[in-house]
């Protein structure tokens, strides 16, 4: 079955020359000197005054990088990376001490008003419109960290998470005021010398957010964070570190965008988060860097590594990704089940268009008693693009009753793209049970003949179902701070392909 | 750094391995200079290991280190110890061609009234004869896999069947290899050809002589299945409790051809089999299926990349593994449909039944998919027996083990069952039940 033409159109309206983002702020800003080097990691940490420790920590993982090759593995194809033709670090040139939010610059506020992300501690965003009959929602609020290149610019309702407990922060500034957690779980989940992106992220990140919530908290609002590229030959390097204490529950989401440029950009973060017993994270993300134009110039490379870890029993670790963006995505947000009973979830769409090259997916390691993971995704693959998925499920010697159930689905549109499916299933225990699925033929028979003995037709019926099953899946993922997964909601997966 | 040097020493140590070899490699004209190319391609890549994504649960390098010095000629005595062997493992009314330690036995082979219908020649009188020195170049050839360039540098021997036009041999062709030394290599390499119309099922049976142990065994089979053609590919390996077996094939189909591979591994220490089938005439058809029956220490490896290059071809797949033990299996299959491969039809299903703690299992069914208007589907799983069912047979009498059996032999049924012939079926399933009954 080819896709039918409402799927064809609404992907059309996320192709790569619809990409509404890709304006430049005029500001002036502050960079280090082109180049990596010892000097760069240093200008880094001094720039953000942080403890020799920290300076240590960031150089041994620069020693180790220089020692380290980059990956040839994944399914994207793109031209050698001069590493020593990047601005490490740029940030927006502060006019002043700033003591409230009106006092950030003009232009930013403007940026992220043209974004629709409200640095002004308003609770609905523009264009989102509260569900027909449902509550109005006077106290869904969401609190935003705002990074804007290499910096956070603003984070919103920190006095009334700080009420909760909750701590919310540039991390920068956490590597300041709360030394003992940092030092206790940065680099734990991804260690410095995990892979080469994580490796040099460790050794040159400049911000990202922290989040902190104590033992039985369950935390106020959403959190978010929203990444802006806009320094021109400026990588971005951020690193997000997020800590469920016992007993407790978060949801974090996460927004990028980029101005449309014709050189790649390169955009390599680290995403660690630790759940300890009983907790829960729910971490989201609404990825939409300037892809390339439609002749794949330009782009931004978007190698990021993001990992939990189920570290207390009975806990949680939930990822949602809608991919639009990014000319090379190269991301695996993965997790490991340490705590017995602990679990693990991954919801995934991806659309790819233009010129634009995906291979992602998630790993799930099973390392604790009755562990369980699951994983949806969907891919959609248009123009020339080409979409991996790419998985790992794995179950350890020690995994005694470890589940996984994986069901991932492509859909091609046009015959000059590509769609892969790329998983590996590893059992190491015999009590574990794994199931791994890729087709969407595999609807129930019982729901089909019902949905008929109503008189719909078997295209209508198919239709019914698929779409209800996507939409399980967009659900996941909190709508206000989506937009633009919103015109992704209804789109229908008929005719993929495993 | 420690990778360079490793490299560095896989290719220094086969250098004067492939020297010491080559005066007993059969070759003339341009034969040489094909083994010393293909030899510089295994050279300068090395024995497989994990980082290569092919190779990534099979490291040849931590599993096996080296390769062996190639087998001597086999003497009488050799002879008459693989002839009692093989006799073991004869598939009924099928003729019998048998290579000792990468050597063709005539002695051992018999042909019987097939004689007039098929064309077999060994592959040492093609490579030596200057007259079919085109047809050299064509069994000798390679693809980017270190082990196939290693195969053309040192296969010894092999067979070279042709089947004319519209011929249908009703006799299963069995190719019995025996192994009789003990820590020695060999290096063999068939080609088959099936013309337009021709029907032909080929056995390759795996197996060792009493007394042969911790051999190396690395063959290569290449068939071409011309239009309409029907080929059914069987390969049983049964090697010696401590040898390695690395099996080939290189397989490539035309215009409504039909193709039935299956492939048993049943013993050894190290096995891997790997089929490349390219589908490659619009409307044929490819059924690929096999069972790895795991215990002890041995890792068995199956991995088929099948290619679909043109529109309206089917391929269906149905591999099963009972790991018991230490045992691995480890499953790789990748489906390629090609931009111009639309209507294809493909699926394919990896199941492995694991039956002790230290048991595993690797699956990597894998889709790369280039075309819009295909269906195609995969699906993996692994997991202990189930309890319940094992539950439901006793409650009707059945003792314990006998459940565990009856239900072991329905999971491999369901891959087993694809084989068309019933002989063959047959055969399959008293190996298969053997195997079973050995464990118990």
């Amino acid at each position: 079955m080819v896709a039918v033409q409402e799927t064809v159109e609404r992907v059309r309206r996320i192709d790569v020359d619809q990409y509404r983002y890709g304006f430049e702020t005029q500001i002036e800003s502050d960079k280090a000197p082109k180049g990596l080097s010892e000097d760069t990691v240093r200008f880094i940490s001094a720039k953000k005054n942080e403890p020799a420790w920290m300076l240590e920590w960031r150089l041994e993982a620069y020693r180790r990088w220089l020692t380290m090759t980059e990956p040839t593995w994944a399914r994207v194809d793109y031209p050698k990376i001069d590493y020593q033709d990047i601005y490490y670090y740029a940030a927006p040139k502060p006019k002043k001490t700033l003591s409230s939010i009106d006092e950030i610059d003009p232009e930013i506020l403007k940026t992220y008003e043209k974004l629709g992300i409200p640095l002004r501690e308003v609770a609905i965003l523009e264009g989102v419109e509260p569900p027909p009959g449902g509550p109005q929602t006077p106290n869904r609020k969401i609190a935003v960290d705002a990074v804007f290149d290499s910096v956070s610019v603003a984070t919103t309702f920190q006095k009334e998470l700080k009420a909760a407990g909750v701590i919310f922060m540039p991390i920068s500034e956490a590597i300041r005021e709360h030394p003992e957690l940092v030092q206790k779980y940065l680099g734990t989940v991804v260690p410095t010398s995990d892979n080469y992106f994580a490796t040099l992220n460790s050794a040159v990140f400049s911000d990202g957010s922290f989040v902190y919530v104590p033992p039985g908290v369950r935390c106020p609002m959403e959190l978010s964070t929203y990444f802006r590229i806009n320094e021109r030959n400026t990588g971005q390097f951020e690193r997000t570190l997020i800590i469920a204490d016992k007993g407790s529950y978060i949801s974090y989401l996460e927004g990028c965008t980029a101005p449309q440029r014709d050189e790649n950009q390169l955009h390599a973060a680290v995403v660690e988060l630790v759940t300890l017993d009983d907790a829960e994270i729910k971490y989201s993300t609404v990825q939409n860097w300037y892809p390339g134009n439609s002749e794949g110039k330009g782009g931004i490379y978007n190698f990021v590594t993001k990992r939990g870890d189920c570290r207390g029993k009975n806990s949680k670790i939930s990822w949602t990704q809608v991919e639009t963006g990014s000319a090379i995505t190269w991301k695996y947000p993965s997790c490991i089940l340490r705590g017995d009973n602990s679990s693990g979830e991954f919801y995934s769409i991806v659309i790819s268009n233009g010129f634009q090259q995906v291979d992602s997916g998630t790993k799930m390691i099973h390392l604790g008693k009755n562990t369980s993971s699951r994983i949806i995704s969907k891919g959609i693959a248009a123009g020339k693009s080409q979409n991996t998925y790419r998985g790992l499920v794995s179950a350890h010697r020690k995994a005694t009753g470890a589940r996984n159930y994986t069901a991932c689905d492509s859909l091609l549109i046009g015959d000059k793209c590509g769609a892969h499916t790329v998983p590996y299933v590893e059992a190491k225990n015999s009590s574990a049970t794994f199931e791994h699925e890729a087709t969407t033929s595999k609807i129930s028979e019982d729901v089909l003949f019902y949905c008929l003995q109503r008189g719909l037709s078997e295209q209508q019926a198919i239709g019914l179902v698929v779409n209800g099953f996507a939409k399980d899946v967009l659900q996941k993922l909190p709508m206000e701070f989506a937009v633009e997964a919103q015109k992704l909601i209804s789109i229908s997966l008929e005719g993929s392909v495993g | 750094m420690t990778q360079v040097l490793a490299k560095a020493d896989a290719g220094c140590a086969t250098s004067n391995f492939l020297a010491s070899a080559l005066e007993r490699l059969p070759g003339a004209g341009l034969v040489p200079h094909i083994r010393a190319r293909a030899f510089e391609a295994y050279a300068r890549a090395g024995l497989p290991h994990r980082r290569m994504e092919a190779w990534r649960y099979t490291d040849l390098r931590a599993l096996i280190g080296e390769v062996l010095p190639l087998a001597p000629r086999p003497d009488a005595a050799a002879l008459a110890r693989a002839k009692a062997s093989a006799r073991r493992v004869a598939v009924d009314q099928a003729v019998k061609l048998v290579l000792v330690d990468g050597i063709f036995a005539p002695e051992l082979s018999d042909l019987g009234e097939l004689k007039n219908e098929l064309h077999v020649q060994s592959l040492r009188e093609v490579l030596e004869n200057s007259a079919t020195g085109a047809m050299a170049g064509l069994v000798l050839s390679t693809t980017d896999d270190a082990v196939i360039a290693l195969n053309a540098a040192m296969a010894s021997d092999g067979l070279v069947i042709s089947i004319a036009e519209g011929n249908t041999i009703r006799r299963p062709i069995q190719i019995v290899q025996v192994a009789t030394g003990s820590s020695v290599s060999a290096f063999t390499r068939s080609y088959l050809q099936l013309d337009k119309g021709a029907h032909a099922t080929v056995v390759q049976s795996f197996i060792s002589a009493e007394g042969a142990s911790g051999y190396q065994a690395n063959d290569v089979l290449i068939a071409l299945a011309g239009d309409e053609a029907s080929l059914s590919h069987l390969r049983i390996a049964a090697d010696a409790a401590d040898a390695v077996n690395i099996s080939s094939g290189i397989i490539a189909v035309g215009t409504r051809a039909k193709l039935d591979l299956f492939s048993m591994t049943c013993s050894g220490s190290i096995n891997r089999y790997q089929g490349f089938v390219t589908l490659g005439g619009e409307g044929s058809k490819l059924s690929a299926n096999g069972v790895n029956l795991v215990k002890d220490k041995l890792h068995a490896d199956t991995t088929i990349v099948v290619d679909h290059a043109v529109p309206h071809c089917t391929s269906r797949q149905k591999f099963r593994a009972v790991v018991d033990d230490c045992g691995r299996s480890v499953f790789q299959g990748r489906i390629v449909v090609r931009p111009v491969a639309q209507k294809t039809v493909a699926s394919l299903s990896t199941r492995a039944l694991l039956l002790s703690d230290q048991a595993a299992a690797d699956n990597k069914p894998e889709l790369e998919i280039s075309a819009d208007d295909v269906t195609c589907s995969h699906g993996a799983t692994s997991g202990a027996l189930d309890n319940n069912l094992v539950f439901y047979l006793r409650a009707r009498g059945l003792s314990e083990m006998d459940a565990q059996m009856l239900l072991i032999k329905a999971f491999i049924g369901e891959s087993i069952e694809e084989i068309f012939a019933d002989n063959l079926r047959d055969f399959v399933t008293a190996q298969a039940e053997h195997w079973l009954q050995e464990r118990l």
